[in-house]
This record gives structure tokens, C-alpha cells and sequence, in this order.
């Protein structure tokens, strides 16, 4: 019991701790007198900022487009397969969770790479796949995250029972109708539930944007940088403040939906 | 639902979609480490077994693959203990901030990975512990602890208490009913949450990355640091292709656990 609360609650107290101390730029040494210069530097600079908020949008954006595939791929497998066909789909779904995180996104470099088989399959179509860069970032985070999505989204559409569906029918509604005016209400706190996994795991990825982002760079990066490159530790904690406020943040708005529950 | 053909088919066109975007690449990596060609180009030149010889001699990759089996063990031995106590506590024990410890449990995984990497890191650093094997474990059974607690709170919660307050009443002490009633009713759950432990340590670079010394690497560690060699390239392929096999055991053994009615949970 006391396990946790000293590892990890410890560790997070010495973590925001440590964001108000300072390196000495001279000897590296730690210097342990707060201070808010950290912050300030975080808030001041515009490249923080830039960086900030182009991981928002790619983490918006993987949600998005992890809702939008997910949508259709848990109704049709809540709603139009037959049960045997289902449980095969959930397994198909859920197998690559097991895969390794690092394999996929190897996977995704040997797909986008110069000679790769994306270039190779779009060659004949007069097209180039997207090659490295911040678009491949956000495909592969997408992939990534996609399993997290359709299992909360097809948990909700499982849960809706099909007379509530017919009863809409009967009263007229058309299939368009009923989707969006029975279904999307009822299956919306799931599909909040998905968006907290693909949100909250794109902020906080740095590795993925190291595989296939070529030069660009995420918020995560610099965290990751300050510690490993500039062993600037109380810097790279005052940086990690970000994603936590954010991912915080998001879950307060996000709780009046109920989607915790769904977790 | 009532919907037309036109709609069932777009949603039936959508679902294999998303399905071959799925499992292609895990292919193309596997094809691949059989490609005869060293920078691996598409279409493949040729079949070719000297990739998989040469990884299965790799001193650098066998290091890690022990170092990952170790720190792995390790970390879900300590898991399933703390994580059993745990559950247990919050399960059959009414006390003071019983909420909060059932919330804390799940930081971890809420938190990115970073978060929890510096957070371990700085404490550790601030506790002057020197990085190595330790600190790795600790890092990993953090993470580990959780589904394990999950797994086995469920199925506390599922079993009740009637046939261990039964064992009781036929004389049997508290070690006993453990062993022969308790512990029986867990042992799937056990599992499950043991096979989610190891799989999620063995699959985990971040909090490693943080907490680990330079001369120790799990084989994440070793692919991410191999990834951007050229002349690396081939074995990481197939240890990549080889990973990607291995991902096939713990399914095969969750499908035998859920016939014997358990099912896992992250």
C-alpha cells in the first residue's frame, strides 16, 4: 500500500518540486532555491509556445480522425454483424494491442520510408505517400491509438438494445435519423471515454515524432530533451506541467458527460 | 437498425478498411525480414534466412531480450503482490481515504508516460539511488500494479464473501480458507492480470528510458536505439517481425483464460 504513495505520489511532489529550482549554466549543478524562471522562459518564448500548440492540434486531430474510423467500425460490429462475426472483430481488434508499441511505429517507418510500400502502392495512382514529417506523425499515432477507440465506442453501441433502435424506425425516423438523434446521444459519453486514451496518449508521445517525424518536433520532445541532451531536469519538469494541467483540465470538462464511467 | 443496403455496405467496406490498415504494416515487417535486400525496398528481391541467423547471434539483442525477460519478472512478481494486497484492501476493508487510494491506482496509466519517467527520475535523483536494474523495476511495477489490482477487484467484487464466511464455519482457519478458497477463485484473474503485467514491461520504452542506466537495455531500449542505424537495419527488422510472433502467445493464452470465464481487463 505504502508502495504507491511513496514510488509515485513522492515522485510527483519531488517532480513539481524541482520545476522551481534552477541548473547553474556553468558547473550543471543543481541550484534548490525556488524560483519561477522556468515557467516564465516556458510562457515567454515563443517557440514553447509554437510547440505547444501543434501538439493540441495533433492530438486533435488523431482524435478526430480515430473517431471518425471508429464510428462506422464499432456499428458495423455492434450493430450489422452477425454475433459469431462479431467476437471474431473484437479480437481482431484487440490482437494489436498486444503487438509492440516501438514495432508499429518501425512498421509505419518501413510504410512511409522513400522506397517503401506506400510509395510503392500510390506510385501507379500518380501519388507520393506523405514521407516523414509531421502528417506521417500523426497517421501513426492514429494508428497507434485506434484499438482504444473502437472498444469504448462498440462497449456503448453493445449496450443500446435494438428495440430502442426499431421504436425509433417505427415512429418514421429514418436509419440517418435515428443515428443521430438516438444512437450518437446514447454512445457520446464512450466516445468521450475514447477521446481521453487518444488525447492524452498523443500529448504525452515523443518517440513516434523521433520515427517518422523527420525533423519536427512535439512538446514532448522537449521535455525529453531537457533531460537527456541538456540535463536540465527542473526545466524539463516545469515543461511537463503542460500535459498534466491539459490532460487534467480535459478530464474536468469531459466529467459531466459521464464518460469516466466508461473508462 | 433498420438501414438500406447502400449503408450496410459502406459500413462493411469501412470495417475490413480499417482492418487491413491494421494488420498490413505488421506484415510488411514480417515479409520484410525475410527481404534479401539490405535497405528493404518494396517488392522484396528475394528469400533470404540470414537475417534471422545473424539476430539470433547478436550479442547486443540476446543482452537486452534476458534484460527485458528479468526486469519483466520482476516487476509483475512485485505487481501481482502489491496489487493483490491492494485490491483486497479496497475490496473487503472499509477505511479512512479508501476512494483516493482506488483513484491513485490509476494515475499511472492516466498520466503519460513521460509524466511518471521524470517524475520517478527526479526522485530518484534527488534520493541519490544510483539507476540500474532497481530503479527500472520500481518504474515498471508502478504501471504493473494496476492491472493487476484491476483484474483481481473485479473478481473479488464478483465472488463475494459467502464461501470464504462458509470455509470459516466449517473450521477452517484464515491460512487455509486462502489457500483452498481464495486463492482458487483468483487464479484466472491472477493471470490474466500477471500475462497484462509482463506484456505491458516487456512492451515499455518511456518510463525505462528515465530510469535506467546508460550500460542497461531492455531490448525497447536496444530497437529505438538501433532504429536510426543503417546497418542495423536488417536485425532490427527481425527482431521487429520476431516481436510481432511473440504478440501471438499471450492472445492464444487470454482466449484459454476467457473459456475458463475470466477475461482480462486493462
Amino acid at each position: 500500500m505504502l508502495w504507491l504513495v511513496v514510488a509515485y505520489l513522492g515522485s510527483l511532489v519531488v517532480m513539481f518540486t524541482a520545476a522551481f529550482w534552477r541548473v547553474d549554466s556553468f558547473t550543471g549543478a543543481l541550484i534548490r532555491v525556488p524560483t519561477d524562471d522556468n515557467f516564465r522562459a516556458l510562457v515567454e518564448q515563443s517557440v514553447y509556445r509554437r510547440v505547444a500548440l501543434r501538439s493540441l492540434g495533433v492530438a486533435a486531430v488523431v482524435t478526430v480522425v480515430d473517431a471518425l474510423l471508429a464510428l462506422p467500425m464499432a456499428v458495423y460490429m455492434a450493430k450489422v454483424a452477425s454475433p459469431r462475426l462479431r467476437n471474431l472483430l473484437v479480437a481482431a481488434v484487440l490482437t494489436p494491442l498486444w503487438a509492440s508499441y516501438l514495432v508499429k511505429g518501425y512498421a509505419w517507418r518501413t510504410m512511409l520510408s522513400g522506397d517503401g510500400v506506400l510509395n510503392w502502392a500510390l506510385e501507379p495512382l500518380g501519388l507520393k505517400g506523405p514521407g516523414f514529417g509531421l502528417p506521417a506523425t500523426t497517421l501513426t499515432l492514429a494508428y497507434l491509438w485506434l484499438p482504444f477507440m473502437v472498444l469504448p465506442i462498440y462497449a456503448g453501441l453493445d449496450r443500446i438494445p435494438d428495440s430502442l433502435l426499431e421504436a425509433a424506425g417505427d415512429l418514421g425516423a429514418t436509419a440517418g435519423r435515428t443515428f443521430r438523434t438516438v444512437v450518437l446521444p446514447l454512445v457520446f459519453p464512450a466516445l468521450v471515454a475514447g477521446s481521453i486514451f487518444t488525447f492524452s496518449l498523443s500529448l504525452g508521445d515523443y518517440i513516434m515524432v523521433k520515427i517518422v517525424g523527420g525533423r519536427s518536433q512535439l512538446f514532448a520532445n522537449i521535455i525529453y530533451d531537457n533531460i537527456g541532451v541538456a540535463n536540465n531536469l527542473p526545466f524539463a519538469a516545469a515543461a511537463a506541467f503542460f500535459p498534466v494541467v491539459v490532460i487534467v483540465l480535459y478530464l474536468t470538462l469531459v466529467r459531466r458527460t459521464g464518460a469516466l464511467d466508461n473508462l | 437498425m433498420t438501414l438500406s443496403r447502400r449503408a450496410r455496405l459502406a459500413l462493411r467496406l469501412v470495417m475490413w478498411l480499417g482492418l487491413a490498415v491494421i494488420y498490413v504494416p505488421l506484415l510488411v515487417v514480417l515479409i520484410n525480414s525475410f527481404n534479401s535486400s539490405r535497405t528493404f525496398g518494396w517488392p522484396p528481391q528475394g528469400f533470404t534466412w540470414r537475417w534471422w541467423q545473424a539476430t539470433a547471434n547478436n550479442d547486443g539483442v540476446r543482452r537486452a531480450l534476458v534484460t527485458s525477460v528479468i526486469v519483466g519478472l520482476a516487476a509483475t512478481g512485485i505487481a501481482l503482490l502489491l496489487g493483490t494486497m491492494l485490491a483486497f484492501a479496497v475490496a473487503r476493508y472499509r477505511f479512512f481515504g479508501r476512494d483516493v487510494v482506488s483513484f491513485l491506482v490509476i494515475l499511472p496509466i492516466a498520466l503519460p508516460g513521460i509524466v511518471t519517467g521524470i517524475a520517478l527520475n527526479a526522485a530518484f535523483t534527488a534520493g541519490g539511488f544510483p539507476f540500474g536494474y532497481l530503479t527500472v523495476v520500481v518504474g515498471h511495477a508502478t504501471f504493473c500494479i494496476v492491472v493487476v489490482y484491476n483484474n483481481v477487484l473485479a473478481r473479488l467484487r464478483r465472488t463475494g464473501t459467502s464461501l470464504e464466511e462458509a470455509s470459516m464455519d466449517l473450521g477452517a482457519n484464515t491460512f487455509r480458507t486462502f489457500a483452498l478458497v481464495t486463492f482458487p477463485q483468483l487464479r484466472s484473474a491472477l493471470l490474466a492480470g500477471a500475462l497484462l503485467a509482463f506484456a505491458l514491461s516487456f512492451d515499455e520504452i518511456v518510463v525505462t528510458t528515465f530510469t535506467t542506466s546508460p550500460g542497461l537495455q531492455t531490448l525497447p531500449i536496444w530497437i529505438f536505439g538501433n532504429l536510426f542505424r543503417p546497418n542495423q537495419a536488417p536485425v532490427v527488422n527481425v527482431v521487429a517481425a520476431a516481436l510481432i510472433v511473440a504478440s501471438i502467445i499471450p492472445i492464444w493464452a487470454a482466449q484459454r483464460l476467457s473459456s475458463e470465464s475470466s477475461g482480462g481487463r486493462l
